[in-house]
């Protein structure tokens, strides 16, 4: 029994990592009806200039803050200089365009800061008080700022006219720009905002796992499984999602059938809840105007 | 480049006019010997990249030195983006297009294993191939093809024989990567425990390249109550291990693989008061352990890194093995004696007699004979105290599995 | 992701003439024409150029079968290499473990992976766009763990894999074997290509791309999606396992590595390339995915695959819509300039 909870509090801690990741999905797929594959390199991109700027000397929170600016200009530069052009373009062309981002990021990333791993430094004292054997204070308090950017998302989608104004954009660009909304600035912000809370998850993510060219290529990956299955037009969905994920597989590898099939068994049973609820645990279901 | 050498092999040609020269020495000119090299740039592999690059600057020096008895090499390292079908592709390129005269050390298991057969069949040298499985040396069925380092199976057969002696009670768990790599030390542990290892070993828990953490996996060995664990884990994982051991109060006898025994990127991101107690077992010194700061051969390859790969990172072992298996090769040319026939190359690759590296242990050398296919079968148990790795007990040579 | 747009220029009710022939004998003859280079091609090039040119043959066929079902009807595969990998796994443990000849092992690696496909299918039946996409990509993770689970090793031969041998050419014919397979290939490439031609061109074909284009309307004409659909997984997985078990032929060796997930994306990347819903693209796009990572690395050791994808994103920069859509952009062009 204690070791039944030891793996779901453990599976809690994964599950944070992916939620933090689904959180910025969730934002890019608001505001761009698109999901980006190579967000997860763009996270740990953010995350070595963190990591360069900490170890010249920099204070933490300091380099905390200086890099969610970096990754925001990022975001918004890849937008206007690369994805721009590809505003008309069809569905798979946008994909292909995201995997070649994937691919020049993480080469970069790997040319650049080599493929040792780095540990990284945490801001949560390693002797805190919300610490202890099963949950690292570390693991606490990602859960915590996990938390705190889901309420941001959430407040900010809700109840700025600015969070309105991107999503009607990605819902109906047309429309929006009739309104007056500046619908190709609102897709910048989108992958601004996205890259700023990727970069957040990658600087919570890599003082777990460690710093190395492909830290976020698998979390970007569950990240997604547990932002579908939670619903990726819902954060509140999306992070309950991540949290599910990384519990799941834990409970699969240690108890249902070992851990040389855990992923697959995961994956099946994540299917098998999407095949029945088509758009996600708490998503809206998807109407289609004939 | 290529015009030129071609011009100069023109020109060793008709001043040789008459003699034998290049009927059966393929790759080689009377001013240049080609070798091939194939390895993972890109791809999902390619942190292991960085052992062609070194390799290739290892070749630039023997260049700037005057090369090997009046022969400059030409290395060409090529991408098989760790990829067999790729691999097999890449080999047919480097013997039949570039015309090279063998291929030296080769990166990954399965890229070695799909290409095997073809250079055996075309008698190419495939040498020092960069794998640590059990199945480069057998030189019954393959004559053209020899590992470098010893086997991660015979690794394990080290860790099994050390916890008979030390633990004959031990309960086992072990963490081990799902492939090729993580099954040798399950097959290795086999070997020695026999009938014993149903009853030993506890639990086995495996992770996937693509699993952020074994977090999930040290709780689930933990909960089997054993008191031993070995852990074959590449070094991101492996620091994940100790990190995860030492927090959750677990005081197991801990082996480690020693694909993972860097001190700068798996000792001290995992908190070196962590691992203190763990054991694994060398046959090389590790690039950023202080007990080679002063070393001798380690500093002839803190030069050649220095002069020659200024950018690159040194705590990278990648580094220290490409040079290590590089100075191999330029031996097993030395040997050659100006005769770079394929057959000659071959036969002084299987006629190292206590050929010793500076990056390697004390006491550790690379013997080989027709009959021996596994250059280096030595290492020794060494212990983390914090600080650095010390070792302990003698040298100890592995066995035939 | 309903909206998979393709150029198609509508068919002209009068034909434009060039040098006094239509279109159609124009393209006539220029089939014959690469298929005559096709055939001469094996005594011109060099051993390791034909195996080059094998591959890209390998890989159409590949593309063709993601292309009937990512372009021509709609549906989102990121786990394609999984087929690939079931298809080359089925010949290799046929030649490992019985003495069925390598020839009779092809048709069977097919038929294997339409059942798998058309399995498959079914439940993705309710999954459209990213969802279908997680599976698919589920699919790709799951093969390589099945293939090296430890219950199938005596099948599998675990992570250790299979090393197989390359056929022989028949008795009587002068062939060496490398061109025989060159040529073994080519018979049944060009076979399941004019298969899939008459497919696509004729009611099926225009039920698939009514799905893909507006799957209600589809419905309410009275086709029947559900089944077209399963059965397009179906066949679509047949052409990529087809193509799987001559890849295998090919290397010669197969292991839970030379199938990973990035083939899956490599398989997407050409599709998308060459241009959805066109045959002729899946050449251009197995030419990409064979050659431009050899040239990312000729060019960079240090960051080969920052190349390849700047190259990536510089073609569909140049070509949105792949390269048979700039050709048919460009015909159309000429078309309308010819008739003027």
């Amino acid at each position: 029994m204690q070791a039944f909870l030891h793996q779901v509090l453990s599976g809690f801690a994964t599950g944070g990592i992916y939620a933090s990741v689904a959180l910025a999905l969730v934002m890019i797929y608001q505001s761009t009806h698109h999901v980006n594959f190579a967000q997860g390199e763009m996270a740990t991109f953010s995350t070595y200039i963190a990591w360069k700027m900490i170890s010249i000397g920099f204070p933490y929170w300091a380099a905390f803050l200086l890099t969610l600016l970096f990754a925001f200009v990022l975001g918004v530069a890849i937008e206007r200089i690369i994805v721009r052009p590809f505003y008309k373009a069809p569905v798979l062309s946008v994909i292909a365009v995201f995997i070649g981002l994937l691919l020049i990021i993480n080469s970069l990333s790997g040319a650049l800061f080599d493929y040792t791993i780095k540990p990284f430094p945490s801001p949560f004292p390693s002797d805190a008080w919300y610490g202890g054997p099963y949950l690292s204070p570390h693991e606490v308090g990602m859960i915590f700022v996990t938390f705190v950017v889901l309420a941001l998302v959430f407040v900010f989608f809700r109840f700025t006219p600015l969070g309105l104004a991107m999503r009607a954009a990605a819902e109906n660009p047309v429309s929006s720009r009739l309104c007056g909304v500046r619908v190709g600035w609102m897709l910048a912000l989108g992958w601004g905002l996205a890259g700023l809370i990727g970069a957040v998850a990658g600087m919570m993510t890599a003082p777990v796992i460690y710093l190395d060219p492909y830290m976020m290529f698998s979390v970007l990956l569950y990240g997604f499984a547990g932002a579908l299955l939670g619903g990726i037009d819902n954060p509140w969905g999306a992070v309950l999602g991540g949290f599910i994920v990384g519990v799941l597989q834990n409970i699969a590898g240690a108890y249902l059938v070992g851990t040389e099939l855990m992923v697959t068994v995961a994956l099946v049973i994540i299917i098998g809840i999407l095949v029945i609820k088509p758009s996600g645990l708490f998503g809206r279901p998807i109407v289609t105007r004939v | 480049m290529r015009s030129r050498s071609i011009l100069l092999t023109a020109v060793a040609v008709l001043a040789l006019a008459g003699s034998a020269v290049a009927a059966d020495t393929p790759g080689v000119t009377a001013t240049e010997i080609k070798i091939g090299n194939t390895m993972p740039y890109s791809g999902p592999a390619s942190a292991y990249g960085v052992i062609g690059k070194g390799e290739t600057a290892f070749w630039k020096m023997v260049n700037d030195q005057g090369g090997v008895d009046g022969h400059k090499i030409d290395f060409i390292s090529v991408d098989d983006g760790y990829n067999p079908a790729k691999a097999v592709e890449q080999a047919r390129k480097l013997v039949e297009e570039e015309g090279v005269a063998f291929l030296f050390n080769p990166l990954g298991t399965p890229s070695n294993t799909a290409i095997e057969k073809y250079m055996n069949a075309k008698k190419v040298p495939q040498l020092f191939v960069a794998t640590g499985a059990d199945k480069w040396g057998d030189y019954q069925h393959f004559p053209w093809t020899m590992g470098w380092q010893p086997s991660y199976r015979t690794e394990a057969q080290i860790y099994a024989k050390y916890i008979l002696k030390e633990k004959p009670n031990a309960k086992i768990a072990v963490l081990y990567q799902n492939d090729d790599f993580g099954k040798d030390y399950i097959a290795g542990l086999k070997d020695v425990l026999g009938d014993k290892y149903a009853k030993m070993v506890v639990k086995e828990a495996s992770y996937e390249v693509t699993d952020p953490t074994v977090d999930s996996q040290i709780v689930t060995l933990q909960a089997s109550g054993a008191d031993t664990l070995v852990t074959a884990a590449t070094p991101k994982f492996a620091a994940q291990a100790i990190r995860k051991v030492y927090d959750i109060g677990w005081k197991p006898l801990h082996l480690l693989t020693n694909v993972s025994l860097s001190v700068a990127a798996v000792m001290v991101p995992a908190g070196p008061e962590k691992g203190v107690g763990v054991i694994t077992s060398n046959y090389g010194k590790d690039a950023t352990d202080p007990a080679w700061a002063n070393d001798p051969g380690m500093n002839e390859w803190r030069a050649f890194m220095k002069k020659y790969l200024p950018d690159a990172d040194m705590k990278d072992n990648n580094y220290v093995y490409a040079y290590g298996v590089s100075l191999t090769m330029l031996q097993v040319l030395k040997q050659c004696k100006g005769d770079f026939s394929r057959a000659n190359i071959m036969k002084q690759a299987a006629n190292l007699k206590d050929f010793e590296v500076p990056t390697a242990l004390p006491g550790i050398k690379i013997n080989t004979s027709p009959t021996n296919y596994h250059p280096i079968r030595q290492m020794q148990l060494q212990r983390w105290d914090g600080k650095t790795w010390v070792r302990f007990g003698d040298v100890i040579t592995g066995g035939e599995s | 992701m309903a909206t998979l747009e393709t150029s198609r220029p509508a068919a002209s009710a009068a034909a434009p003439l060039f040098a006094g022939l239509s279109l159609r004998v124009w393209q006539i003859i220029g089939l014959a024409a690469v298929l005559a280079a096709a055939c001469v091609l094996p005594f011109v090039i060099s051993s390791y150029q034909l195996l080059l040119a094998t591959q890209v043959i390998v890989y159409a066929v590949a593309l063709l079968g993601l292309n009937i079902l990512t372009g021509y009807n709609g549906q989102f595969s990121l786990g394609h290499g999984a087929f690939y990998a079931i298809g080359a796994y089925t010949t290799a443990i046929l030649l490992d473990k019985t003495g069925i000849p390598y020839w009779a092992t092809i048709p069977m690696a097919g038929v294997l992976c339409f059942i798998v496909g058309f399995l498959f299918g079914l439940p993705a039946l309710r999954l459209e766009g990213h969802y279908l996409a997680l599976a698919t990509f589920a699919l790709a993770i799951a093969t390589p763990q099945l293939l090296k689970y430890k219950d199938f090793d005596f099948l599998t031969g675990g992570v250790q894999g299979i090393v197989i041998s390359a056929p022989d050419a028949p008795d009587g014919l002068p062939l060496r074997a490398d061109q025989w397979l060159y040529f073994f290939c080519l018979l049944w490439t060009i076979p399941l290509f004019i298969v899939a031609w008459n497919l696509l061109r004729g009611r099926t074909g225009r039920a698939l791309v009514a799905i893909r284009d507006h799957p209600l309307a589809a419905a309410t004409m009275g086709i029947d999606t559900a089944r077209y659909k399963s059965m397009t997984f179906g066949v679509s997985a047949m052409y990529t396992g087809i193509a799987g078990a001559l890849g295998a032929l090919l290397a010669q060796f197969v292991s839970p590595d030379s199938f990973d997930f990035f083939l899956s994306v490599r398989f997407l990347v050409g599709v998308v390339v060459g241009g959805l819903a066109s045959m002729t693209g899946a050449f251009f796009g197995a030419i990409f995915i064979e050659f431009v990572p050899n040239i990312a690395d000729l060019l960079s050791k240090a960051a080969p695959q920052a190349i390849y994808g700047v190259v990536l994103i510089g073609c569909m920069y140049l070509m949105p819509t792949g390269v048979m859509g700039l050709v048919r952009a460009l015909g159309h062009r000429l078309g309308r300039w010819v008739a003027r």
